[in-house]
């Protein structure tokens, strides 16, 4: 099977951005997801704040997610539910595992191998996008220590376990984390009739809006407990108990609990990108993009939470809106004569990478996309996204390029909060200079 | 049933204490003779014990003591069980070891060491220079002097052998027990009464496979020539994105003061780091703690710091049931007829098919009758395969289009079909909760530990949720450690 674009992942970046290359003229797309219905995360957020940004109005998650999967049918797209890109095969069928299998391949069109119900098969396509979203770090990622009871989960798990297969939890509920999502736990956990204790961060205070932790403690008497870090989880076949520590005098506490759901600290779901052989940025730990959301590997690009996790599915749809007009830009200097090396303009000058870095310092944590090049449109929605690891109230952000200030901008620092920064300046920069350094002051 | 109905069953000729790797080794070579079998465990599944969490290896029994017992049966095990696992269709990698010297005292030490694998009859050693063990492995962290190359060295699925090392017992004929806490036992005339937790069992000649119990189950019947020392090993799993990093098992030179943590590839595609070395007192005690891990990974910086950078896909802990003896305690005592396999430190897995064929040839000695079965031997049964070097069901063509199941991707990091799910469900031995489904297929132990898949895996369980009303008391006060405490854990 040949199709112009092939799309990994039926979330809202992968949508939109289906969506958008059929309004741009694009012939053959088809869009797979491994999950048994399309509409990626957003199918399991029952609350509402979906569709600001792309839809200009405001609807619930499963809502939004229906919303992009009639969209997409309408738009002529084709759609596999419960189909998993499984690898990414070269010539022989044997998967390539590494950068430079994938590499070797003919660069003018990307295999790919399908699994689903209907059996194996592979996929030629003349641009892939990835659009594989990100997951929330489990506990023991996060190597919280202790014993290894049932009980303990994300917040997508919670979420998918009480929105689409109607399991009810009762018990005392402990949710690790103070942000957007935390808050969204509980109100989940309430939901399916848990009763929540308390949510717990080593964060100074919580990273939401300020009438989420009102709403919380005044509403639900639910409390934030601040600087305060999960040490312990005990309990052999259940959770019996959590031991917190008190980051600012090191005391510590035990709190019976029943379930324990950990929060945020997103990263992405990368693993695809990896196979491919795409580069990563060592801060998103996404697949590097320039402002065309073009990856190291010529045709293939990435958009939404894959190179910025996490933002809100509106941000994720623009960035997926903003990479197919790339991709089509792409295919259209393909279809021009030009060879793949080229027409991946964004990124490459006679077959000479010169995409210049973007990169961050401490307390920035990351920024996306991270690189630039001469040729390069504006970033998606004309602003880059970052992510610092502590607040500040009054922070500048200053962007410099062998030192010269390209741009100086006042923000306000809240970890696992967005941070936009206006993308003009841009054009100021030396594509034979030296990485470009984003710094908060 | 009631532990009253129970006490009226018929004697049993052998009851094997214990369904770890060695009590299901020792039942599986039973099941081919005239026998009544009975196989008791505490625990809700086989292998809930020292068997499910350790390194995974298949020894060579290179850096045994020389001349002991465990030198012997690790080399006939390793052999006996490598035949099996091709037969059985458990996941075995021959990935070779390379024991690393870090240090002028530890380059010293490799001759010695390849010395005691001569006198351990393992000849196939081969010192490795700098160059090329920094050629072979490239991501090796820096200042190693060279290396002691192992090749023979494996990897082993320490889930699908117990399974079915379980699964042929019971197609034999073997009676298998779960939830089965023995409390006592005592001599009735001709026999055993065993009490448990879940009724009394009767039988002629006992055996004692009760891992971290076992020393306790001895005093039971009288010995007294050992006590468990549980000493407790942490790992750290690594992401599979990491198995390039590492090709063969990267072993520590040991010292006087520890065995040392090794790199090791594991079946199911992703790298081991570990494990710590620290003696406990509760038997039960399977946590991970904040300074075993973060030893771990400062040992990890060290020996290959690409790998430390990657994610950390899971964290465990084991018990090795040491003693204070350095071999295997195995003996049988013709007399109260009764064997025990006791004491098994590291090594039971490797040794497992091993320990069974000496244990029975050595109950056989002491008077029991031993007569093969009429008609076809029980014959290894074919355990789905769950490693990641072979043809897992989704890579399957041929499989998919015969059965669309093994196409539905559930467990999308691990990539287990609902097919698979299916089949562990309906298998002859199913599992009792969602540790046991992941034990036989994978499912929700990949890199987001059930963010994506958990939900619909629970659901197709048929479980209500993750935690239902259960009863087990919880364990965050000192545990009493009596058997028959009824937390319904830890035994074989």
């Amino acid at each position: 099977m040949n199709v112009d674009v092939l799309i990994a992942g039926a979330g809202p970046a992968g949508l939109a951005a289906a969506i958008e290359l059929r309004k741009l003229g694009v012939g053959d797309v088809l869009v797979v997801d491994r999950e048994q219905e399309a509409g990626g995360i957003p199918r399991h957020c029952a609350h509402t704040g979906y569709g600001l940004r792309d839809l200009h109005r405001l609807m619930s998650g499963p809502a939004y997610a229906r919303h992009y999967r009639l969209a997409a049918s309408a738009a002529g797209i084709t759609l596999r539910a419960g189909t998993t890109l499984t690898g990414w095969p070269v010539a022989g069928g044997e998967l390539a595992a590494d950068a430079s299998a994938t590499r070797s391949q003919q660069a003018d069109e990307i295999a790919a191998t399908l699994t689903s119900q209907s059996g194996i098969e592979n996929v030629r396509a003349r641009a892939v996008l990835l659009a594989t979203g990100c997951r929330e770090r489990p506990r023991s990622a996060r190597l919280v220590p202790g014993s290894r009871p049932a009980g303990v989960m994300t917040t997508g798990e919670l979420q998918q376990r009480v929105y689409l297969h109607g399991q009810r939890l009762t018990g005392r509920a402990l949710i690790v984390g103070a942000e957007h999502v935390s808050f969204s736990a509980m109100l989940t956990l309430m939901h399916a009739g848990a009763e929540v204790t308390a949510l717990v961060t080593d964060q100074p205070r919580h990273q939401s809006f300020a009438a989420f932790r009102l709403g919380a403690q005044l509403r639900w008497r639910v409390p934030v407990w601040t600087r305060t870090s999960v040490t312990w989880i005990a309990g052999r076949d259940e959770i019996s108990a959590v031991m917190l520590r008190d980051e600012r005098h090191g005391g510590v506490r035990t709190v019976p609990c029943e379930l324990v759901v950990f929060t945020g600290d997103w990263v992405p779901d990368h693993e695809l990108a990896r196979l491919a052989g795409a580069e990563l940025d060592p801060g998103t730990r996404g697949p590097a993009v320039d402002t065309a959301l073009s990856t190291s590997v010529p045709g293939m690009f990435a958009a939404g939470n894959l190179i910025h996790a996490a933002e809100t599915a509106d941000v994720a749809a623009l960035s997926g809106r903003h990479a197919a007009a790339q991709v089509a830009a792409y295919l259209a200097a393909r279809s021009s004569g030009v060879s793949a090396q080229q027409a991946a303009v964004a990124g490459q000058a006679g077959g000479r990478d010169v995409r210049v870095p973007v990169m961050v310092a401490e307390p920035l944590l990351w920024i996306s996309p991270n690189g630039v090049s001469p040729v390069s449109p504006a970033p998606p929605a004309g602003q880059f996204v970052l992510r610092s690891g502590t607040f500040a109230g009054r922070a500048r952000l200053e962007v410099r390029q062998d030192g010269r200030l390209l741009k100086s901008a006042r923000a306000r620092l809240v970890p696992g909060r967005s941070i936009r920064l206006d993308g003009r300046w841009t054009r100021h920069v030396d594509p034979a200079g030296g990485p470009v350094q984003v710094a908060a002051l | 049933m009631t532990g009253l109905g129970r006490s009226a069953e018929p004697v049993a000729d052998v009851l094997i204490v214990g369904a770890g790797v060695v009590g299901t080794a020792i039942a599986k070579t039973l099941a081919r003779y005239d026998l009544d079998c009975v196989i008791a465990d505490a625990g809700n599944d086989v292998g809930t014990g020292t068997t499910k969490a350790n390194t995974a290896i298949l020894h060579t029994g290179f850096d045994a003591v020389p001349g002991s017992l465990e030198s012997t049966l690790v080399r006939r095990g390793a052999e006996l069980l490598r035949n099996y696992a091709q037969q059985a269709g458990i996941p075995l990698e021959r990935t070779g070891a390379l024991l690393v010297a870090w240090s002028a005292d530890q380059h010293a030490d490799l001759a010695g060491i390849e010395d005691k694998a001569r006198r351990n009859g393992y000849m196939a050693t081969r010192y490795v220079p700098a160059d090329e063990l920094y050629a072979r492995e490239p991501h090796l962290g820096s200042g190693a002097l060279g290396a002691l190359e192992i090749p023979d060295e494996s990897i082993i699925c320490p889930w699908t052998t117990p399974l079915a090392y379980a699964t042929e017992a019971v197609q034999g004929g073997v009676r298998l027990r779960l939830r089965t806490r023995v409390v006592g036992v005592t001599a009735a005339g001709g026999w055993h009464e065993v009490r448990t937790d879940n009724g009394t069992l009767r039988c002629r000649w006992l055996v004692n496979a009760a891992g971290l119990e076992s020393d306790r189950i001895d005093a039971m019947l009288g010995g007294s020539g050992f006590t468990i020392q549980p000493r407790r090993g942490e790992l750290i799993v690594f992401d599979k994105l990491a198995r390039s990093l590492v090709s063969s098992i990267l072993l520590p030179v040991p010292t006087p003061q520890t065995k040392g943590v090794l790199v090791a590839p594991t079946v199911y595609g992703n790298v081991l780091l570990g494990p710590t070395a620290q003696d406990i007192p509760d038997r039960g005690d399977t946590a991970t703690t904040e300074a075993g891990l973060s030893s771990l990974l400062g040992a990890g910086r060290q020996i290959m710091p690409d790998l430390v950078r990657e994610e950390v896909t899971a964290t465990y802990a084991g018990l090795r049931a040491a003693t204070e003896h350095r071999d295997y305690q195995i003996r049988v005592d013709a007399g109260r007829r009764y064997a025990c396999a006791g004491g098994i430190r590291s090594t039971g897995l490797t040794a497992s098919l091993g320990i069974a064929e000496y244990v029975v040839k050595q109950l056989a000695d002491a008077g029991l009758a031993l007569r093969e079965r009429h008609g076809s031997r029980p014959a290894p049964p074919v355990m789905p395969y769950i490693g990641q070097a072979g043809q897992r069901p989704y890579q399957d063509s041929a499989r998919i289009a015969a059965d669309p199941a093994y196409g539905d991707i559930v467990c999308h990091c691990e990539r287990v079909t609902r097919g698979e799910i299916r089949d562990a469900l309906a298998s002859p031995l199913p599992p009792a909760d969602l540790d046991g489904l992941r034990r036989r297929t994978r499912a929700t132990n990949g890199r987001c530990q059930g963010f994506f898949c958990a939900a619909r895996v629970t659901s197709l369980m048929g479980a209500p949720g993750p935690a239902p009303a259960g009863t087990s008391p919880p364990d965050t006060g000192p545990a009493d450690g009596a058997i028959g405490n009824g937390d319904g854990r830890v035994q074989a």
